[in-house]
């Protein structure tokens, strides 16, 4: 009954959101107030209505619903409670119904914070979103409906899958979904100021909270996903190259360009044009994403959809959008003009070959991704693009990407005296240099690879001189107490925290890539195996029992100088409605390094065979994307955002919208100023 | 020339040039790094390079999975020829006799694949693309059973 009230919410919110996509748009179009107005509440509608759809599902998994083939396929009575909520959007048709929810819940917040937008531009946000849900409802209800019924319901449904069954990984589609399908409203934005012809750094200080929003909730995803690969895939990796990382990765960094470019049209009145195009992208390549994990096209170690018929649905959907927006670009665009000019040395510069760099990163990953494909497509050959050759793309790219993240803070907008910034830059590329110098003679001597340690390092340093230089800049200028550093506002401190989250970054990746240590060894109880100066002590296997899954259960004692350090216990799991055997790795992590251990196979001669990791300087890669996450959320909540605007402005801007009804779209305005 | 036009040249040109940088350096690296895949039967029939490492795909020989402390070998087979494969280590959780996997690596002197990575996928029903392929191509397996997990056929309550 529950379920069946849930597809039929689903139906409805199909039909509600074909009413908020075609009124407001055609309103939008033709000056119609009352068609217009119809976005907002359907809208709000639509996210009852999937509130409604969604909590039915949940409420399926609960209550071991087997009369759903969704259900009985990804979840069974033994799993624990939390497993069964996460198992909602576990596999292909539930995860499409939570990027719908998301979406609802998106335009949800858009009708909540828009209240000093023009209602034109209002309808047309939300008309453009209506149409992307339009587009997702009817690919679910079409291809993938989790609310398929199975007849007679079984008594017992299979599993999740053992890898899912964990809280890292609970959470990490939500956030990573609540990034793609925040990068909608980015987009909805860009399309209406196409659609209305108008572009103006209000319209920037509209979107960057926005976009700033959906790019932290991108980040943490992605930092996430990373994480649980880390330690659950046992293999001791945090990135792979994989296809389906590479495509949260290629939005994460055309998202990263946008807010940058956003940044630049908001103060300065340029990029304009291409910043709509970066919006464009950044959606797009969130779409393009979505087809690449749910098609299967790639051998990927995530793809859980292998079905081409819905792979084909995507791929038109994704043609529709990106040609749609694409064309409307090339007819609307000119319309769309930069005023402003600047120097060569200026910060708009230093933006400009920021989002050339970022946007040849994310043309680079697309290629080593869709290469293989390509190539198949053409010539038949089998070919795999993988870490080695990222590895080398990035590693040449980024030092010229970090270079200008510690040069953007310094240099002024508009145009800056070569003299004075040579001047200013003097200590921070003498301490950048000093420290090359210093790492690459220290590690010179050990086995390293010491130039690339030394480069790493430099540039994580280069990064932190230049942000405590711009810091203490601002301190001597504005004569500064340490109580007045709050005042620097939440789009300074945003921008020092994400960029030094970044240098932490860096310097994690590059110690633990260049001393992290790994042992295959075979123990009995009571072995121990030494490992960077830690020696780990086997004690033996334990069997015990989960809710839904048998384990042996090992006992690791790490100790170091003697001292016992950390007492580890990986386990190896069978799950008992799949049979599916998993390895659980057990991690001791602290800010200096991590301690990994996984059990391996049991031999026969009683002995187990188990990997140890010593990994130096690994969670400083987790906490650099937590840094970066905060930057994201002091800038967004930079308080120039939610300052009500002052009655002039308002009058201003809604007499300056007025006027383009009256002049600009056929039909009359009807009376009355505000929306 | 005025200074806008002269500052939006340089402009032009720099990205031009940087991209020009840019993709030759993606495609030098693409020579340099990708791998091949090649079946069994291409590796016994000598058409792999040696020396070079490579990809190399296929069933899990019933039987085969030999261990010696660390080492492990075993035969994979497209059902046309089988290759041997030699990995230190122990293997994904999800390896299992019967089950299509892919491993990198180089040939030894003596025939041998000796593999730096085995890989076995997430989905116990879900075979490798470019493995279902190489049986397809033998003739081993029906098309349309290929890479299509069984939509959810529950078991019974009970049954293992």
């Amino acid at each position: 009954m529950i379920t069946q009230l849930g597809h039929f919410s689903l139906v409805l919110a199909l039909g509600i959101a074909l009413l908020q996509a075609v009124l407001p748009l055609a309103g939008a179009h033709t000056g119609n107030r009352q068609w217009m107005g119809v976005a907002r509440p359907a809208a709000q509608v639509q996210f009852v209505l999937l509130a409604i759809a969604f909590a039915s599902l949940v409420w399926a998994f609960v209550n071991d619903d087997f009369s759903l083939l969704y259900v009985a396929s990804n979840s069974n009575t033994a799993m624990p409670t939390i497993y069964k909520v996460s198992a909602v959007w576990g596999a292909h048709e539930g995860s499409l119904l939570l990027w719908a929810f998301i979406l609802a819940i998106w335009s949800l917040a858009v009708t909540i914070f828009s209240r000093s937008l023009p209602l034109v531009y209002v309808a047309r946000v939300l008309g453009i979103m209506g149409l992307i849900s339009v587009g997702f409802l009817l690919f679910m209800l079409l291809t993938s409906n989790p609310f398929e019924a199975i007849f007679p319901a079984p008594f017992e449904g299979r599993e999740l899958n053992p890898l899912l069954q964990d809280p890292g990984l609970a959470i990490h589609p939500p956030m990573l979904y609540m990034g793609y399908v925040g990068f909608s409203v980015a987009f909805a934005f860009a399309i209406a100021a196409l659609l209305g012809g108008r572009l103006d750094a209000a319209w920037a200080r509209w979107s960057r909270p926005w976009t700033t929003a959906a790019w932290i909730f991108l980040t943490i995803g992605i930092v996430l996903g990373s994480w649980w690969a880390y330690y659950e895939l046992g293999w001791g990796g945090w990135w792979f190259w994989d296809p389906v990382e590479n495509a949260s990765f290629m939005p994460w960094l055309i998202g990263t360009a946008l807010i940058h470019s956003l940044a630049v049209t908001e103060k300065r009145d340029t990029f304009k044009a291409w910043t709509v195009l970066l919006a464009i992208f950044a959606f797009s390549l969130s779409l393009l994403g979505t087809f690449l994990v749910r098609s299967g096209v790639l051998t990927s170690v995530h793809a859980f959809a292998t079905d081409p018929d819905r792979g084909l649905f995507i791929l038109v959907f994704l043609g529709i959008v990106i040609g749609g927006s694409l064309g409307l670009y090339a007819w609307r665009g000119k319309q769309i003009r930069s005023s402003g000019s600047f120097a060569l040395l200026s910060r708009e510069m230093l933006m400009l070959l920021n989002n050339m760099i970022l946007v040849g990163l994310a043309a680079g990953t697309l290629l080593g991704t869709l290469y293989p494909l390509v190539m198949d497509a053409l010539t038949g050959e089998k070919i795999s693009v993988g870490k080695p050759w990222f590895d080398f793309i990035f590693m040449v790219v980024s030092p010229f990407l970090i270079l200008l993240t510690g040069l953007g803070p310094l240099v002024r907008w508009k145009r800056h005296d070569k003299a004075e910034l040579l001047r200013s830059l003097r200590v921070p590329a003498v301490v950048t240099v000093l420290s090359f110098i210093v790492a690459a003679a220290v590690f010179y001597a050990g086995d390293s690879p010491a130039f690339k340690v030394a480069l790493g390092l430099a540039l994580a340093i280069w990064i932190v001189a230049t942000l405590m230089d711009s810091l203490l800049g601002k301190f001597a200028n504005r004569r500064m107490s340490l109580a007045g550093l709050a005042g620097l506002g939440g789009g300074y401190w945003g921008m020092w925290l994400a960029h030094f989250g970044l240098a932490a970054f860096i310097t994690g990746v590059t110690v633990v890539s260049a001393f992290a240590q790994q042992d295959d060894v075979t123990v009995k109880p009571g072995d121990s195996v030494t490992l960077a100066g830690y020696s780990f002590r086997f004690e033996g296997v334990t069997e015990t029992r989960g809710p839904n899954y048998a384990a042996q259960r090992g006992s690791v004692f790490v100790y170091r100088d003697g001292k016992l350090v950390a007492e580890l216990e990986p386990e190896k799991r069978v799950y008992s409605n799949a049979g599916m055997p998993m390895t659980e790795a057990a991690i001791d992590s602290n800010l200096a390094r991590d301690l990994y251990v996984s059990l391996g196979e049991p031999l026969e001669d009683g002995s187990w065979l188990m990997r140890v990791y010593y990994k130096p300087l690994q969670s400083w890669i987790w906490w650099a994307g937590g840094l970066m996450a905060l930057g994201g959320i002091l800038a967004a909540a930079d308080r120039r955002y939610r300052r009500i605007l002052r009655r002039e402005e308002r009058q201003r801007e809604n007499a300056q919208a007025l006027l383009e009804e009256l002049l600009g779209e056929a039909g009359a305005a009807r009376a009355g100023g505000s929306n | 020339m005025r200074p806008a036009r002269k500052r939006r040249l340089y402009l032009v040109l720099l990205i031009l040039i940087g991209a020009a940088a840019f993709v030759s350096l993606a495609m030098w690296g693409l020579g340099e790094y990708k791998m091949f895949f090649f079946k069994p039967s291409q590796v016994v029939r000598g058409e792999a390079p040696p020396g070079r490492a490579f990809k190399i795909g296929g069933l899990v020989k019933e039987g085969s999975v030999r261990r010696d402390g660390k080492t492990v070998e075993f035969t994979i087979t497209d059902t046309l020829a089988d290759v041997v494969i030699r990995y230190t280590g122990s293997l994904p959780d999800l390896f299992r006799e019967g089950q299509g996997i892919v491993a990198d690596g180089r040939l030894n002197a003596n025939g041998v694949f000796e593999a730096t990575n085995v890989l076995a996928k997430h989905d116990e029903n879900y075979m490798p693309p470019e493995v279902a392929e190489a049986l397809k191509e033998s003739g081993a397996m029906p098309p349309h059973e290929l890479a299509r997990p069984k939509p959810g056929a529950p078991r019974p309550l009970g049954a293992q």
